[in-house]
């Protein structure tokens, strides 16, 4: 593929300048997205996470759709038709309840799609902002060094260590809970992981040669960190932003749970769960369903982004490893085409910031 | 001894942690304006009377420095304040619910230690085998799963099955050991098996990732090629190496255990430190916010003490430090 | 090269000193007295400083323009952190760079920045001097948007004439530096550097990572454009043969300082220092015949760090010409009987024509 460019040159300039603009569009080089968009395609474990996120997304933003369907808004009560004699919820296909009701008698699965709004609203703004400001700190601590950097990555460790509940309790103290504490929270903590993270990446990027080369022409600090060290990161900052948003996920619905975050009657999944807790030996339908949705939304995140995580991953790198293995162990199987990437949840694996 | 040394610094630096959470967390609740509280405290219906007269057996007319100069001076001397409600010592409360807290968070770590370490070392000795794919599913499921919904589906499909069949080992809520060893543990299992599965999940993920990688690496070929078992080229050399990232996992998530051992007592009702704390923010009680606060900091500090001296026990580059 | 005699100004050890042009030749780059010590740290929580590297020691040079100086020496002996202290990439500890009659040391940023658009550098390594994620012809744009000369269409039309000047193909203005090879990484190298049309160039090593054949095309697109542009060169390297090639005069660097220097054919005919004698020696002849005729002159001892670095002349521990004087006082630079008055060398025994070294003292062990 690689032409002497003197050879070359010499022929193909005689177009002009016009054919030269069409044809450099045509020549143009595969970047690394659209490589990691080929291989995402063929992951089917992925694909198949990515369309239960969009069924996901699709539902939630229809929720009054369906509210104008069934007739059942997410917060009235319906005491007739659905509560049974003693009180307690009617189950599934009764009465016009698609999944039932729930503890007062609403429509559950009514809430279960507002829910999902309140999920999946929390799930990708705490991510951005986390990601946002995380990115900015990660650079700025990693690029400057010295002063900066200490004070920045100390307070980045101070950030992780502290237990969220703690804050969660603190802010629910003074604010009351709301939706805003539950994204001040974890945005608060979702940064630090991934300033952290950055920062690792930004220290050993700053000392390639390109970004020396950068200096030498005059760039400034901030052209270096956005446009020559920012583009090698893309690639695990994506990662974990994406793995990022289960975990926020999970977190808005523990909070919601513990009475720290969505109060009701505004529906969450966290505190759907938490009064279903007092019905479970009477309405097992009020568990599961809420419980289901939730699980079914951080699995397809996880796998989706365990799918993005393999298909940046230099295939050489594993191809490699998949080689030595076999070397070693005779006769056993071997690493190929690992999907459920091997390595830590929360620190998620950063491929090399070259190769594509 | 270097070891030493490096205890005694850590150890002031975890004082001062400590000293600067509290003042922190006093600053935090105590700068709200005090009616409110005595409001929340006296009822909607109160009177302003009475509500001055709470916020001065409160203390809380009393300027802030004051205050917070009397709260040292509490802390200094074992004591935490009174709690809004019942006048009782909060130092009395946490004691009380102390036991819970501790049974969950020890049996609780030793499970996923031991779960995670051990399913991530064979995962990783077997790669691709059907354990290990089996394995990676549950890991995926675990790590996908709040630790709430965990408990209730245990609940749901454990507890009530059971007992309605009259098999009534396992129980919910708290059981001293003082019950009965077999008791305690029939009550404590289901909680212990909530609080780990995720963290379980977690560190399986890891010790896999990192013993795959650490076998890959030369050293272990040479200690293979010096003719040592498979068994003990694994353990002695592969595990040493690839624990140290997991012992260092360990003390970031120390913080996050505080938060499952919170939502493990609300949903057993073990009525533990955590689950006290909670059901003090709904009703104000301010002192014994503050009180769990303050024990969550020692905690915190002390386990990353702990979690420091391992990994300078096993990696001998870091004791120069 | 144009040195300045030794007899002028405040005596100092090792190189020349300052002194206002007294040579003919129009200089662009000066370096007067550059020392450049970096600190070494220990201790955990509150860092001492424990020694320094004495990375350059008292190295003054200068290169005419238009012109191409060799800088020459192991691994070690400093030339890339002089080449960065002219650079300006590096502060320096004492001593001057003087630019085009301007005083460039430890400038501001600020200040920095039109100096910077005069002086570039060409890199070593052609797989990692290019952001893997940018597009070439955002990489050989940069110059202009950093400079703010050129825009749009004018600016792609700027970049695809210095592709095609260094012998690429324009079309390929959208790739990626992985698409390319070594030596058509290089290429890139210098259409970046040569964008806002420098004076002087610094090519640290520009071609050692390439393969033979195509480190000729390389350094022939060099000597071009040197001709068509009047560019000046310092140009880096440890292959003598390549920097007899590409340059009008060579300095020799040990551990910091200047060992050697002057214009190649008095430099390379008739070397003076012993360091230079044996480099010359070790380096590979094409004829086999002359080869085995040759002294190969091995030099016994490792280059000793440059923290502490031997007393007196700093090769003298490895010198087959040492004695004690070598150990107690540092050689002046300076034009030795016989020699022009460019060709300076730093030796208190310099090498006389046709000594036989290897006889001199440790030659090839048996």
């Amino acid at each position: 593929m690689s032409i002497t460019g003197i050879e070359v040159a010499g022929q193909e300039i005689a177009a002009g300048e016009g054919a030269l603009d069409a044809s450099a569009a045509k020549i143009q080089g595969r970047s690394q997205w659209q490589l990691t968009w080929r291989r995402l395609r063929r992951d089917k474990v992925a694909m198949a996470a990515l369309v239960v996120i969009l069924i996901m997304v699709v539902l939630a933003l229809a929720a009054p759709v369906f509210v104008s369907i069934t007739h059942h808004p997410p917060n009235i009560a319906y005491p007739n038709t659905g509560e049974d004699a003693a009180g307690n919820p009617v189950g599934p296909g009764t009465a016009g309840f698609w999944l039932g009701t729930d503890g007062t008698g609403r429509d559950l699965f009514i809430r279960i799609l507002y829910g999902a709004r309140i999920s999946l609203f929390v799930g990708f703004v705490t991510t951005a902002i986390g990601v946002v400001a995380g990115v900015t700190v990660g650079l700025m601590a990693g690029y400057f060094g010295g002063f900066i950097d200490t004070v920045l990555a100390r307070f980045t460790d101070a950030v992780l260590a502290f237990p969220y509940v703690v804050l969660a309790l603190a802010l629910a103290v003074v604010l009351g809970p709301s939706l805003i504490v539950i994204i001040g929270v974890i945005a608060f903590f979702s940064w630090a992981a991934i300033a952290r993270i950055v920062r690792g990446q930004t220290l050993s990027i700053k000392e390639k040669e390109y970004i020396e080369a950068a200096r030498s022409l005059g760039a400034g600090p901030f052209r270096i960190m956005f446009l020559d060290i920012l583009p090698n990161l893309l690639a695990p900052v994506l990662v974990l932003a994406t793995l990022y948003i289960p975990t926020a996920v999970v977190f808005e619905a523990t909070l919601s749970y513990l009475g720290l975050g969505i109060q009701p009657p505004t529906a969450s999944w966290g505190n759907i769960l938490a009064d279903a807790q007092n019905f479970y030996q009477v309405a097992w339908w009020y568990v599961i369903f809420p419980a289901a949705a939730l699980l079914i939304t951080t699995l397809a995140f996880n796998l989706f982004g365990d799918g993005i995580r393999d298909a940046m991953d230099p295939r050489t790198e594993r191809a490699f490893a998949a080689g030595r293995a076999r070397r070693r162990r005779g006769k056993r199987q071997v690493l190929a085409n690992d999907s459920q990437s091997h390595l830590s949840h929360a620190a998620p694996y950063v491929p090399p910031a070259e190769g594509s | 001894m270097a070891i030493l040394g490096f205890l005694i610094r850590r150890i002031l630096t975890g004082i001062v942690v400590i000293w600067l959470v509290s003042t922190g967390a006093f600053f935090l609740f105590f700068a709200r304006p005090v009616d409110t509280v005595a409001r929340q405290l006296a009822g909607h219906a109160a009177t302003p009377q009475v509500i001055a007269l709470v916020i001065h057996n409160l203390g809380l007319d009393q300027p802030i420095m004051v205050q917070y100069w009397h709260f040292i001076d509490g802390l200094l001397h074992g004591n935490l304040g009174y709690s809004y409600f019942n006048q009782e010592a909060v130092t009395t409360m946490l004691k009380q619910d102390l036991p819970p807290t501790i049974s969950l968070v020890i049996g609780g770590v030793v499970l996923w230690l031991v779960a995670g370490l051990s399913v991530g070392i064979i995962s990783a000795t077997r790669p691709r085998s059907l354990f290990d794919r089996s394995s990676n599913v549950a890991v995926l499921i675990g790590l996908s799963m709040p630790v709430f919904v965990i408990g209730e589906l245990l609940i749901l499909f454990v507890f009530v099955p059971l007992n309605r069949h009259g098999f009534t080992w396992i129980q919910t809520g708290y059981a001293g050991i003082s019950q009965g060893l077999l008791t305690w543990a029939g009550h404590m299992i289901l909680p212990w098996i909530t609080l780990a599965a995720v963290q379980a999940a977690v560190y399986t993920r890891l010790t896999r990732g990192q013993l795959l990688d650490t076998m890959g690496e030369d050293y272990i070929r040479t200690a293979r090629a010096k003719g040592l078992s498979e068994r003990r080229v694994t353990f002695k050399h592969g595990v040493r190496a690839a624990l140290t990232p997991v012992v260092s996992q360990l003390g970031v998530d120390v913080g996050q255990l505080l938060g499952g051992v919170v939502v493990v007592e609300t949903v057993f009702g073990l009525g533990g430190l955590g689950q006290v704390a909670v059901q003090a923010i709904d009703t104000d009680n301010l002192p014994v916010i503050i009180g769990f606060v303050i024990v969550a900091a020692v905690f915190v500090v002390v386990a990353n003490i702990v979690v420091d001296l391992v990994y300078a026990l096993l990696d001998p580059r870091v004791r120069i430090a | 090269m144009s040195a300045i005699p030794a007899d002028t100004g405040p005596a100092s050890t090792g190189s020349a000193s300052t002194a206002p042009e007294t040579v003919g030749e129009d200089v662009l780059v000066r370096v007067e007295n550059l020392v450049k010590y970096f600190p070494v740290r220990a201790g955990g929580l509150i860092r001492r400083t424990v020694g320094q590297v004495h990375a350059v020691d008292d190295v003054s040079l200068s290169i005419p323009r238009g012109k191409t100086l060799g800088l020459v020496g192991e691994t070690g002996s400093g030339k890339s952190t002089l080449a960065r202290c002219v650079a300006g990439l590096i502060p320096v500890s004492s001593g001057r760079v003087i630019f085009d009659g301007r005083d460039i040391t430890n400038l501001s940023r600020g200040a920095m920045r039109p100096v910077r658009r005069e002086i570039q550098m060409i890199f070593q390594d052609p797989y990692s001097s290019l952001n893997p994620r940018r597009r070439i012809g955002a990489i050989i744009g940069d110059p202009f948007a950093i400079h703010k000369t050129a825009t749009g269409a004018e600016r792609k039309r700027a970049v695809q004439e210095l592709m095609e000047r260094v012998g690429l193909n324009p079309e390929h203005y959208n790739r990626f530096p992985a698409e390319f090879s070594g030596g058509q990484r290089q290429r890139i190298g210098v259409a970046r550097a040569l964008a806002l049309k420098p004076k002087l160039i610094i090519c640290d090593e520009p071609v050692s990572a390439l393969d033979v054949s195509i480190q000729a095309q390389v350094l022939n697109l060099l000597a071009d454009l040197q001709r068509d542009y009047g560019l000046s060169y310092l140009f880096i390297a440890h292959d003598l043969e390549v920097v007899r090639h590409v340059s009008n005069s060579v300095a020799v660097m040990y551990l910091g300082r200047i060992g050697e220097s002057g214009p190649i054919q008095p430099v390379y005919g008739s070397p003076r220092h012993p360091y230079t004698v044996a480099l010359l020696s070790a380096a590979p002849a094409a004829d086999p015949d002359a080869a085995a005729a040759r002294q190969r002159i091995i030099l016994t001892g490792d280059v000793p760090s440059p923290i502490d670095p031997p007393s007196g002349c700093r090769f003298h521990p490895r010198c087959p010409k040492a004695e004690a004087v070598c150990g107690q006082q540092e050689p002046q630079l300076e034009a030795r009987a016989g020699d022009a008055a460019t060709h300076l060398t730093a030796c208190h025994f310099p090498v006389q024509a046709g000594e036989n070294l290897a006889a001199a003292g440790r030659s090839e062990p048996a």
